[in-house]
């Protein structure tokens, strides 16, 4: 018989495990003692605030593409509390990196709701930013964007900037290659970078169950040695707190995260999707009880800091300022026609200034 | 001033961006301590130590997609995509994102990056290492695509290409590496990357080539002229943006051209060129124009790869055809 003793060191073979966290249960109730800074109601206030902001553009872009001045819109119903989460955990001089649902992100950084309702209206102006000029404008082809993060980790690291780059992708990206590149390239070279899996359940028709058969997204980042977490993405507490602390240790050295955050999109992918084609009101309307704006408002009435009062006041301020920005958006014209040329290259070549010239003629 | 050959033109105008631009990277894979896998960047992470020559791990699609969020930063990154049937991965990034971030913020954020790879066929390489795709990169909008065809253009060309504040595609003939040696003056001037080089002048027909093609040209033009015929021989090596006029003016001389592309047939850069002959110097046509070009094929493997490559015999015989049209 021979014996053979392995070193335990040596011994090859790794466990690892995948934490989840939740402050708000569904109904509001703490699930567990708040931390100080979550416990702070002035931060609870102003996350609500921020949710229900995101949701007031949500109705005031879907009404203006159903009436016809909007071309096409990516509703972020029910998943506010992932973007508005993660974007108030960032400090300003951080870049976000968004795909193209995350409104509540970008209206935390600076991005005007006037500068959204560009975008959706295709006027490439609504990707200006001036209050985020760091900020990348929406990416579309599902997860590409994964990589800029990691360039844009990368210049922070060299120029030894306390600076993170922040992506946020869904559970569809997740299956591209972009994606596994990416958070390879983060892990190797230990960057200042985090991903935010907005896991709704649905990409487009595609159900989670569907799209991967691995037990959680965020174990995808163990592969790639970069540490992979959940939290309950309708929980905007938990998703300020765990991307606070993914943040910090980004901005301290401590390389890069993915954060699977649970989520459910309670609207159609887009306003040109018709979700009752692939699934039912019974799948969707339990996930309405778990939704993060109500969740929020019953723990903050529970604790005594929001009245009926407050909630009118709040719908009604957001309510003026979607309808103001709604507003200025309809009055601005379209840009020059010659602006599509313009910005081609910095400088127009020969050719382009021929087909500048006869398109304006 | 010392002569060299194109590889080491190549590596030359590396360091010299890398000593004048602290903003200048090197990135691939193999490039640092290798010096890649064709030598371009040997020595270089010595030099400028291994955060400026990153060895990346191997992903094509995400080195071009990382050198963008570099460029986005005000970084100028020099990303070496291996083989140019490697690049197809990234396509991607090049057409929904570098060519597009001007556009799409109004300027707000570009993307100053280039991407090299060594291009097309003539040296009995393994499979997917001869490829001449640079007609899916002059279709898109906000891309630059330069070929040089010679050491002083490599160097030239290539400082231009990372001085530009725009995407360039940068494909190097494979088979001109370690072709010709030239004088080449480290004098960091950067050549025009909008004008075509007349390599040779002649009257009676303009040769159209870049790359690998252009020494073909070359060697037609002078069989041509032992039978009377003086061709005009010029190479585009900027491809997009087409510096257009350069031919425009040689045909309007010349009245007959020829197009030689190592690419296949339909839908190359070679009919671009054709069409704006066409559009553009009709009324001096003689003869209809001409192209030589590689088959709709795949690229064959080695032992059949100069029955696909177009050569100096055959440009000749397009050129005869030409100059006997009535």
């Amino acid at each position: 018989m021979i014996e053979t003793t392995i070193p335990s060191e040596q011994t090859p073979g790794a466990h690892f495990g995948i934490g989840y966290t939740r402050y708000l249960g569904p109904d509001g109730k703490p699930v567990a003692t708040l931390p100080p800074n979550l416990a702070d109601p002035a931060l609870a206030i102003a996350l609500y605030r921020a949710l229900v902001r995101t949701r007031s553009f949500d109705e005031k872009a879907i009404a203006l593409q159903r009436t016809g001045r909007l071309g096409g819109y990516a509703p972020s119903l029910g998943q506010e509390a992932v973007f508005v989460g993660a974007a108030s955990a960032m400090r300003p001089e951080d870049v976000f990196v968004p795909s193209y649902r995350e409104h509540g992100a970008q209206l935390w950084r600076g991005a005007t709701p006037q500068e959204l309702l560009f975008y959706w209206g295709g006027d490439e102006r609504g990707s200006s930013f001036a209050k985020a000029p760091g900020d990348l404008p929406n990416n579309v082809p599902v997860g590409s964007h994964s990589a800029h993060a990691v360039g844009i980790a990368l210049a922070f690291a060299l120029r030894k900037e306390a600076r993170v780059a922040l992506a946020i992708f869904g559970d569809g990206a997740t299956s591209k290659g972009d994606f596994a590149e990416a958070l390879n390239f983060a892990g190797v070279w230990k960057l200042p970078v985090v991903y935010v899996i907005n896991n709704n359940q649905w990409a487009i028709s595609l159900p989670r169950r569907k799209q991967s058969a691995a037990e959680t997204l965020a174990q995808k980042g163990v592969a790639a040695g970069v540490r992979g977490e959940q939290v309950d993405g309708n929980d905007v507490l938990a998703m300020h707190a765990v991307c606070a602390a993914a943040l910090e240790r980004a901005h301290a050295g401590g390389g890069p995260s993915l954060i699977e955050a649970l989520t459910y999109r309670l609207g159609d992918h887009t306003t040109a999707d018709d979700a009752s084609r692939y699934r039912s009101d019974a799948e969707v309307s339990p996930h309405w009880d778990e939704e993060p704006v109500r969740r929020l408002q019953s723990y903050l009435t529970s604790i005594g800091k929001w009245s009926r009062d407050d909630q009118e006041r709040v719908l009604a301020e957001m309510k003026g300022e979607m309808d103001a920005a709604a507003e200025a958006y309809l009055a601005t014209p379209p840009q020059a026609p010659s602006t599509i040329f313009d910005f081609t290259y910095a400088t127009l070549p020969a050719e382009l200034r021929r087909q500048k010239e006869s398109a304006l003629r | 001033m010392s002569e060299i050959n194109f590889i080491q033109a190549i590596t030359l105008a590396l360091a010299r961006a890398m000593a004048d631009d602290e903003s200048v990277l090197v990135l691939g894979e193999d490039v640092g301590a290798d010096g890649g896998v064709f030598r371009a960047t040997d020595g270089l992470m010595k030099r400028f130590g291994d955060e400026r020559v990153r060895d990346t791990p191997l992903a094509e699609a995400g080195i071009v997609g990382l050198s963008i969020g570099l460029a986005l930063q005000g970084f100028r990154p020099v990303a070496e995509i291996q083989f140019s049937g490697f690049i197809y991965p990234c396509i991607d990034q090049l057409a929904n994102h570098a060519s597009r971030f001007r556009t799409r913020t109004r300027g707000r954020l570009t993307c100053p990056l280039v991407v090299r790879t060594p291009w097309g066929g003539g040296v009995k390489a393994f499979e997917h290492h001869s490829e001449s795709n640079e007609a899916m990169f002059t279709n898109i909008p906000g891309l630059r695509v330069v070929i040089p065809s010679t050491p002083k253009q490599a160097y030239g060309l290539l400082l231009a290409a990372i001085r530009d504040p725009d995407p360039v595609v940068f494909f190097e003939p494979t088979r001109l590496y370690r072709a010709a040696r030239e004088d080449v003056e480290d004098d960091g001037v950067a050549a025009p990357l909008d004008r075509c080089f007349v390599r040779r002048e002649g009257s009676d027909l303009t040769l159209v080539a870049w790359g690998g093609m252009v020494a073909e040209a070359l060697a037609a033009a002078e069989a041509l002229q032992g039978k009377g015929v003086s061709a005009e021989v010029i190479d585009v090596a900027t491809l997009k943006p087409l510096d257009e006029e350069t031919i425009l003016k040689s045909v309007a001389k010349t009245g007959r051209c020829v197009i030689v592309q190592e690419a296949p047939r339909t839908g190359g850069f070679a009919g671009e060129i054709a069409a704006r002959v066409g559009e553009g110097a009709f009324g001096s046509l003689l003869a209809p124009v001409q192209r030589v070009t590689g088959f709709d094929t795949v690229m064959p493997l080695l032992r059949l790869e100069d029955v696909y490559l177009p050569n100096a015999e055959r440009i000749g015989a397009a050129a005869e055809r030409v100059m006997a049209y009535a």
